[in-house]
C-alpha cells in the first residue's frame, strides 16, 4: 500500500501495540536543563537507569547567559538548574555540550549541526520545537517531562493514538529574496489557525519546499507546533544528504553511502493518501508581521492592524481574544504596520539563528546604523554558528551597525536568562511565539523574519524590506 | 506516580478566554525549580498579579467566591504552546483536579494524564451551559465518562488506555519495562541499519 513518509517511519519504529496504544522506539533523545531535572529525579527515586545513554544528548540553552561566559551565573536558581543537568549527565553517563563546549547551542540548532538529527529517525526532546528536526525527514516530537523520564528509562514512547497525516502544499514562486521561509510559515499559521493542525503531522510539499535550503526548511518545521501540529516533515533529498555529509555524528564513508541509499526510500509514495490537505500559493506573498498575542494573529507588512470583528469572522470568543490582544499590544485597528515603531530587536532563537539567517540579516544591515531609539541584539543559535559567522566577519557588520553580538542560547526568545523585555517595550523578534509576557512580563512581541527584523532595527519601525533587497 | 482518579464533585472556576497558552499558565521566569511541587503560587501569575505583585481584582482566581474549587472551566484550544509539564504541575499544585474545555492542545492534553489531572472535552453547547452557571455542583465520573450538572448529563470521550492509567494511578514506566523482551528484540533487529550509530 502506498504510504506517506510519516507512515514509513512510524511502521519502522513500532515495537508493540496494545489496547489501542502504540509503543514506538526512539532513536535520538535530546535533553536540556529546564524540562529534565524532575525526570532524572524520578529515575533516582525508582532506582532506574538510562537505557541508552549512547542515544541521549544534552545541552544547556534556555537559561544560559549570553554575555561573557567566563563570569559566574548571577541568577542562583538558573545556576542550580544548570548544575543539576551537569550532575545528572555525569551520573547517568550522558554526552553533554555544556557552557564551555564549542558545540553548545540551542538544542534544535545543534542536533542538525552535529549530525545527531538524521532522516528516518524518531527524535524526541522535552521541548515543543522539536518539530524543527522534521526538516530532515525525521519524525520529531516535543514531549513533557514525564515522557522524558519514560524515554530515559525505556528508550520508547507510548502514543495513545496514531497521529493524522496533513499535507501542506506550498505552490508558486518567490518574487523577492525578502520573502523568506519565515513568512511562508507565518502565512500558513495565519490561515489554518493555532489549532489547525491538532492531532496531525504536517508534511510540507511542493516545488518551493524542494528549493529551500536545510536552514529554511528548519524554520518552517520549527513552527509546525504553532499551527497546533504534533510534528512537521519535509522529505529528505539531495539537499539533506549534502548537508549531513561529514557531520560529527552522521555516518561516514561507506556507511554514509549506504545510509543515503536507505534515505532515498523515505519519500511519500505516489498515490499515498493524506487525512487532510491544504494548498497555498505564495507567488504574491508579502513579508508577514504579527500584531497580536498568538502566531496566527498576522498580517502583511503592507496592511494595517485589523479590526477585531473583521479578524474574528463571527466567532465571538476569537473577537474577545483579539480585543484583549490589541489592548495588550497597545495597538489601534487601522494603524498601518509600517507606522508601528519599536524599541528592541531580537535576531535569534531556534527559528532563525542559523548562519544563513545571520547572513541575510547582515545584508540588510551592512553600511547602515541601528536607529538611536532601538536596542538590537543578535544571538547566534550555537557556538559553531557564532564561530562560522565571525569567520566571515558578520560580527563586525552587526557591531558596526550598533547591534550587540552575543553568545549562543535561547536568550530573549523566552527570557529565562537576563535578556528580557521591560514592561511596555515593543520588539521585532525572529522567534516563534508572541504570547503575552513571552519575552518579559508586559513585553510586546512582533514576529518577523530576520531581514524584516534587521530593517526594523535600522528604521526604528517596520518597513517593507522588499524595497531594500 | 499520580494518585488514582475516580470521580470528583466541585463547583467551577470559569476562565473565559480562548487559546490560553502555557506561558500564561505559568510564566517562564518560574520554571527554574527542579522539583514538581511549589508551582501553584505561580499559576496564571501575570493575570493574577500586577507588576507590583498586588492581586488584580478583576481576575477570576482572585475572587474569594471561587476559592477551593477543584474544576477549571476553560475555552477552546487550552494549553497551547510549550511542552513544559510545569503548566500541569501548577494547575494541580493550585488545587485543581480537572480542566473542562471544548478542546486542548495535544501535548498539554497528554501531559495531564501523566500527572493525574483529568482533561475533559465537552461539546460547545455543554461548555456554554456550564459557563452560564459555574456555581452549581458538578460531578465528574471517570468510570462512566460523564459530567453531571443539575439534571444535565454530559458524556465525554477518553481513550481506554488513558482512562485505565488514571483510574488506577499506574506507573507507566513500570508497565513498559515489562515489555523488555520486545524492546531488546527490536534493538537487535535494528543493529546494522544505517540510520543508527
Ligand atoms: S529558542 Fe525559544 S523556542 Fe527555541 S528552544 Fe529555545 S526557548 Fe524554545
Amino acid at each position: 500500500m502506498a504510504r506517506t513518509i510519516f507512515e514509513k517511519i512510524w511502521d519502522n519504529h513500532l515495537v508493540h501495540s496494545e489496547g489501542g496504544q502504540h509503543l514506538l522506539y526512539i532513536d535520538r533523545h535530546l535533553v536540556h536543563e529546564v524540562t529534565s531535572p524532575q525526570a532524572f529525579d524520578g529515575l533516582r527515586m525508582n532506582n532506574r537507569k538510562v537505557r541508552r545513554p549512547d542515544l541521549t544528548f544534552a545541552t544547556m540553552d534556555h537559561n544560559v547567559p549570553t554575555n561573557n561566559r567566563s563570569l559566574p551565573i548571577v541568577d542562583q536558581v538558573s545556576a542550580t538548574q544548570i548544575e543539576a543537568l551537569a550532575r545528572n549527565c555525569r551520573e547517568f553517563g550522558i554526552t553533554l555540550f555544556d557552557m564551555a563546549s564549542t558545540e553548545q547551542g540551542i538544542v534544535h540548532v545543534i542536533g542538525p549541526e552535529l549530525g545527531i538529527t538524521l532522516p528516518g529517525t524518531t527524535i524526541v526532546c522535552g521541548d515543543s520545537h522539536t518539530s524543527t528536526h522534521g526538516a530532515f525527514g525525521a519524525l520529531a516530537f516535543g514531549i513533557g517531562t514525564s515522557e522524558v523520564e519514560h524515554v530515559l528509562a525505556t528508550q520508547c514512547l507510548w502514543f495513545a493514538s496514531k497521529p493524522k497525516t496533513f499535507e501542506v502544499n506550498i505552490e508558486g514562486s518567490r518574487k523577492s529574496r525578502a520573502v523568506t521561509a519565515k513568512d511562508m510559515i507565518l502565512y500558513v499559521i495565519r490561515k489554518i489557525g493555532t489549532g489547525g493542525g491538532a492531532g496531525a503531522v504536517f508534511e510540507y510539499r511542493g516545488p518551493i519546499i524542494s528549493e529551500l535550503s536545510m536552514e529554511q526548511r528548519m524554520t518552517i518545521c520549527n513552527m509546525s507546533i504553532e499551527g497546533g501540529a504534533r510534528a512537521g516533515i519535509v522529505g529528505p533529498d539531495r539537499t539533506t544528504f549534502d548537508y549531513l555529509r561529514g557531520r560529527k555524528y552522521a555516518p561516514k564513508g561507506e556507511a554514509y553511502e549506504r545510509a543515503v541509499e536507505f534515505w532515498r526510500g523515505l519519500t511519500t509514495d505516489p498515490g499515498a493518501r493524506f487525512d487532510k490537505s491544504v494548498t497555498f500559493d505564495i507567488s504574491s506573498l508579502a513579508p508577514q508581521v504579527s500584531w497580536g498575542t498568538n502566531p496566527a494573529m498576522v498580517v502583511d507588512v503592507t496592511e494595517s492592524v485589523p479590526n477585531p470583528d473583521e479578524f474574528a469572522k463571527g466567532n465571538e470568543n476569537e473577537r474577545k481574544a483579539a480585543v484583549r490582544a490589541l489592548e495588550y499590544m497597545a495597538l489601534v485597528p487601522g494603524t498601518p504596520i509600517t507606522d508601528i515603531s519599536i524599541d528592541r530587536v531580537f535576531i535569534g532563537s531556534c527559528t532563525n539563528s542559523r548562519l544563513e539567517d545571520l547572513i541575510e540579516a547582515s545584508v540588510v544591515v551592512k553600511g547602515r546604523k541601528v536607529s538611536p531609539n532601538v536596542r538590537a541584539m543578535v544571538v547566534p543559535g550555537s557556538q559553531q554558528v557564532k564561530a562560522a559567522a565571525e569567520a566571515i566577519g558578520l560580527d563586525k557588520v552587526f557591531k558596526e551597525a550598533g547591534f550587540e553580538w552575543r553568545e549562543s542560547g535561547c536568550s530573549m526568545c523566552l527570557g529565562m536568562n537576563p535578556d528580557v523585555l521591560s514592561s511596555g517595550e515593543r520588539c521585532a523578534s525572529t522567534s516563534n511565539r508572541n504570547f503575552e509576557g513571552r519575552q518579559g512580563a508586559g513585553g510586546r512581541t512582533h514576529l518577523v523574519s530576520p531581514v524584516m527584523a534587521a530593517a526594523a532595527a535600522v528604521e526604528g519601525r517596520f518597513v517593507d524590506v522588499r524595497e531594500w533587497l | 506516580m499520580p494518585a488514582p482518579f475516580t470521580s470528583i464533585t466541585s463547583r467551577l472556576v470559569p476562565l473565559d478566554r480562548v487559546n490560553v497558552d502555557t506561558d500564561q499558565i505559568v510564566p517562564k521566569q518560574f520554571l527554574k525549580l527542579i522539583h514538581k511541587t511549589g508551582f501553584g503560587k505561580y499559576l496564571f501569575y501575570d493575570w493574577r498579579f500586577d507588576t507590583n505583585g498586588k492581586p488584580r481584582t478583576d481576575f477570576v482566581l482572585n475572587d474569594a467566591k471561587y476559592a477551593g474549587r477543584s474544576i477549571l472551566l476553560a475555552r477552546e484550544n487550552f494549553g497551547i504552546g510549550s511542552s513544559r509539564e510545569h503548566a500541569v504541575w501548577a494547575i494541580l499544585d493550585y488545587g485543581f483536579r480537572s480542566v473542562i474545555a471544548p478542546s486542548f492542545a495535544d501535548i498539554f492534553y497528554n501531559n495531564c494524564f501523566k500527572n493525574g489531572l483529568l482533561p475533559v472535552v465537552l461539546s460547545k453547547q455543554d461548555i456554554e451551559y456550564l459557563f452560564s452557571n459555574p456555581d452549581q455542583e458538578v460531578e465528574i465520573c471517570l468510570q462512566d465518562q460523564i459530567v453531571v450538572a443539575g439534571d444535565r448529563v454530559m458524556h465525554f470521550e477518553i481513550d481506554g488506555s488513558r482512562k485505565k492509567l488514571m483510574l488506577e494511578g499506574l506507573d507507566e514506566i513500570g508497565i513498559t519495562l515489562k515489555l523488555e523482551d520486545k524492546i531488546s528484540n527490536f534493538e537487535k533487529k535494528m543493529i546494522g541499519q544505517e540510520i543508527k550509530m
